[in-house]
Parts: C-alpha cells; sequence; structure tokens
C-alpha cells in the first residue's frame, strides 16, 4: 500500500516538476542545440565576431545561468566580507567576464557536437550534475559537466566544468590573492579593468 | 637499444629522488611555494612559445588541409598508446590496458600505422594516461607546483612522471637520429597546433594568465587521476 501511495506521489511530483519547468537535462539540451543551430549557420560567428557571439550568449544562455551563485562560490569565503552592493557588482563584472570568455569559445566552434546525457533525477533533489561530451572529428571527446540548482525560478546553472576544469573554481585563486593584497573594491577594480581591456581588443580585431 | 637500459637505471634514480622531495613538499600549506621562481619560467616559457613555437603552430595550421592534421594527431596519438595501456595496466585497470592494446594493434595494421583512428570507430575508446597519473593513482602526492622549463606546468609527481614518459617514448628511442629528431619536432608543433584554440579562450578568461594556467593545471590533472570523476572540491565557506 504505501509503495502504491509512494508510486503515486511521485507521479504528481513529476507532473508538477513538469508544468513547471523543464528537466535539467532537458534544457540543457534544449538550451545547447538551440545555439549550436544558430552559430552552425552564422559564418560571422565561426570566422570569429565576438560581438555576435556575445549577444547570442546575452540572449539565449545567459538567462540560464545564476551569476550571484556562481560569483559566490567563486570568492569562497571572502564572499561575506562583501556587502550587498558589491556583491551585485563583483556578479555583474563576473557576468561579463564569463559571457565574454564563452563568446569567445564560440567563435572557435568547428563541425563538434554535443551529446547530452540523459539525467535520472531523483524526486526531491535540487542540486544535480548534468554530464555531455562534446565530439569532434579526428579527437578525443571532450567532457562537459554542467552543475544546475532549483530554485524558485526553475533550475540555473551555477557552474560549467570543460575536461574537468572548474570555470568557477578556476578564480577562486586569483581572486582571493587580489581581495588579500587590495581588499574587495580591489578585485572588483581589477575586473573592471580587466573588462574594460577586453572592449579595447574586441574592437581592434 | 643498450642505452635504454642505462636510461632506464638513470631514470629509476631521478624518480626516487623526485619521490623523496614529494614527501617534503606535500607537508607546506600552499600549492605553489615557489611561485616566484615559476613566475620567472612561465614568463620565459611563455616567450619562447610567442616567439619560436606559436608562429611555427599557426604557419603549420594554416598550410595543412584538417584531414592531414587529425592523420599526423592519429599517428602520434597511436605511438603513445603502448604506454597509455601500460600505464592502464600498472593502474590495475585490465580492460582499459587491453582495449588500449587492441587499439594500437588494429590502427597500425587497417589504420595505416595509425594515420587513421579505426579504433574508435569500432568502439574502442583513447584513453588519456601518463606515469604521472599512475603515480597519483598509486597515492603519491602531487608535490608543489614546479613550471618546468620549456615543458611547461607540471607538480614534482607529473615531473617524475614526465622523465619516465620521455624515456619509454618511442619516438626519443628511435636510433635513427635524424628521423627521431623529425619526428619529435613535427609532433612538438602539431601538439601545439591543437592547442592554438585555447589560448584566446584563455587571454579572455585569464584576470592574471599564470594563476589562471596553473589552477586549470591543476584542476585538470585531478579530474584526469579520477579518470573524469573527480569529487567536487569543497566550497570553504
Amino acid at each position: 500500500m504505501k509503495s502504491v501511495v509512494a508510486f503515486f506521489s511521485s507521479i504528481l511530483f513529476a507532473t508538477i516538476v513538469m508544468a513547471n519547468d523543464m528537466a535539467p537535462d532537458a534544457l540543457i539540451k534544449s538550451v545547447s542545440g538551440e545555439v549550436l543551430e544558430i552559430v552552425r549557420a552564422d559564418r560571422d560567428i565561426q570566422s570569429g565576431n565576438t560581438k555576435k557571439a556575445a549577444d547570442l550568449v546575452e540572449r539565449k544562455i545567459a538567462p540560464n545561468f545564476d551569476f550571484l551563485h556562481m560569483t559566490r562560490l567563486a570568492l569562497g569565503r571572502d564572499w561575506r566580507q562583501a556587502n550587498t552592493e558589491q556583491q551585485k557588482a563583483l556578479a555583474n563584472e563576473f557576468q561579463i567576464l564569463l559571457v565574454r570568455t564563452y563568446s569567445r569559445a564560440l567563435t572557435e566552434y568547428k563541425n563538434q557536437t554535443i551529446d547530452i546525457k540523459p539525467l535520472a533525477l531523483k524526486a526531491g533533489e535540487t542540486d544535480v550534475k548534468v554530464r555531455s561530451e562534446i565530439k569532434q572529428p579526428g579527437a578525443k571527446s571532450i567532457q562537459l559537466d554542467y552543475y544546475l540548482q532549483k530554485g524558485t525560478t526553475g533550475w540555473k546553472i551555477y557552474d560549467i566544468e570543460v575536461a574537468g576544469i572548474s570555470l568557477v573554481t578556476n578564480y577562486r585563486e586569483s581572486f582571493a590573492s587580489e581581495v588579500r593584497n587590495s581588499g574587495i573594491d580591489g578585485l572588483l577594480k581589477a575586473l573592471q579593468t580587466k573588462n574594460k581591456s577586453g572592449d579595447t581588443v574586441a574592437i581592434k580585431k | 637499444m643498450k642505452t635504454l637500459s642505462v636510461r632506464v637505471k638513470s631514470v629509476a634514480l631521478m624518480f626516487l629522488v623526485a619521490g623523496l622531495t614529494t614527501g617534503c613538499a606535500t607537508s607546506g600549506e600552499t600549492k605553489d611555494p615557489i611561485e616566484g621562481f615559476n613566475r620567472a619560467v612561465f614568463s620565459f616559457n611563455d616567450g619562447l612559445d610567442k616567439v619560436v613555437l606559436k608562429p611555427v603552430a599557426k604557419g603549420y595550421d594554416a598550410v595543412l588541409p584538417n584531414p592531414v592534421r587529425t592523420g599526423v594527431t592519429n599517428f602520434f596519438g597511436n605511438v603513445a598508446d603502448v604506454f597509455v595501456g601500460v600505464n592502464n595496466l600498472l593502474q590495475g585497470k585490465l580492460t582499459a590496458g587491453v582495449s588500449d592494446f587492441g587499439r594500437v594493434a588494429v590502427n597500425s595494421t587497417i589504420g595505416l600505422l595509425g594515420v587513421l583512428d579505426v579504433a574508435s570507430n569500432m568502439g574502442l575508446e583513447k584513453h588519456d594516461e601518463d606515469f604521472g597519473q599512475t603515480f597519483g593513482r598509486w597515492g603519491v602526492g602531487s608535490g608543489a607546483y614546479v613550471v618546468v622549463p620549456v615543458f611547461g606546468p607540471r607538480t614534482v609527481r607529473d615531473t617524475a612522471g614526465l622523465v619516465l614518459d620521455v624515456a619509454a617514448d618511442p619516438v626519443a628511442n628511435l636510433d635513427h637520429v635524424p628521423t627521431r629528431n623529425t619526428l619529435a619536432a613535427v609532433r612538438l608543433v602539431n601538439n601545439r597546433a591543437d592547442l592554438l584554440p585555447a589560448d584566446k579562450v584563455i587571454e579572455e578568461a585569464a584576470l592574471d594568465k599564470y594563476s589562471y594556467v596553473r589552477d586549470a593545471y591543476l584542476q585538470r590533472r585531478r579530474s584526469l587521476i579520477h579518470d573524469g570523476n573527480a569529487p567536487r572540491e569543497a566550497e570553504s565557506q
């Protein structure tokens, strides 16, 4: 009897989840499928137009990320040192940097395909890892893992690991040393300077 | 071939020394205790790359059509697979090791001396193993981060591994010197060309290139030792 109840409540739960938002693996699949389709058809992006790529990332990809969460992870214990305004400003600059990096990576696109592994989502789970593989002709495939957390607005990505390298964790040491040397405002300034220098590079190209 | 046994002996000695150093290095708090030295070597390597290797790799990349590039990468991948298999066996991964030797057998014959990676299409997946990873599997601590002149980022453990990798390298052991040198040079340029796309992304991403490359290297090695299933690092909050 108990198991029957559990069975029906899990179905009920599953339907509610479906109604609210897509499952994490389905979300990744639909977003990456859509983005790759656009990139495949866009010669400008393929030949290095980072502005166009950034526009695509901002429109299609960024809304699925939780940049505040990412920034908090990258700052680690220094996060609590920052006041709410600083936290927002840091998240804003970090978002610009990550979007730019992602866009640059998109312009390097050549015939790769993405294979998203199905995820067995357990009832009540709010923190998951979706695995995928980038396949490229004539080369070893690259492991690409997405970390997602479920919040009030559905599943949001808070980290990406490329070949085992976490994009967020990779900033931890350099952020920490910046904070150690010149405080939260110093880190904010360093990020702003980096983002501005990126602008001039993009224009020169 | 008699030079090989001499070489292996000296390598074993170096490994012993490196192993002892590892023991000392892991006791330290920071993973980069010789950062000043490392930064100096890093900028030396970076300069060397900018002036010599990268321009050559760019030219190579521009001149060779993609299928040829793939063939070259496959050829050297096949040469490397022999010791990938040995390392899998040393790590106790019997199935993976046997599959690696199967890859070499298939690719060296049907795959026209390794130029075609027929084995991958047959479902024999290519693995990435080296002596540094084997030591990691055996429980040897990574030790301090070291930027080795010319070779680039390593840890003390991976430097010991590198010494064995070089000693075991079929290309380095060729008796015919001109062939050996030509193959080694082509392989170096080809590997560098494969990394060209990553360059731009790193330039875009890094606040400080030195620490970005260091942390990426350390994360990557950790992931490789766990065959892509490394537990997530603590969030230290």
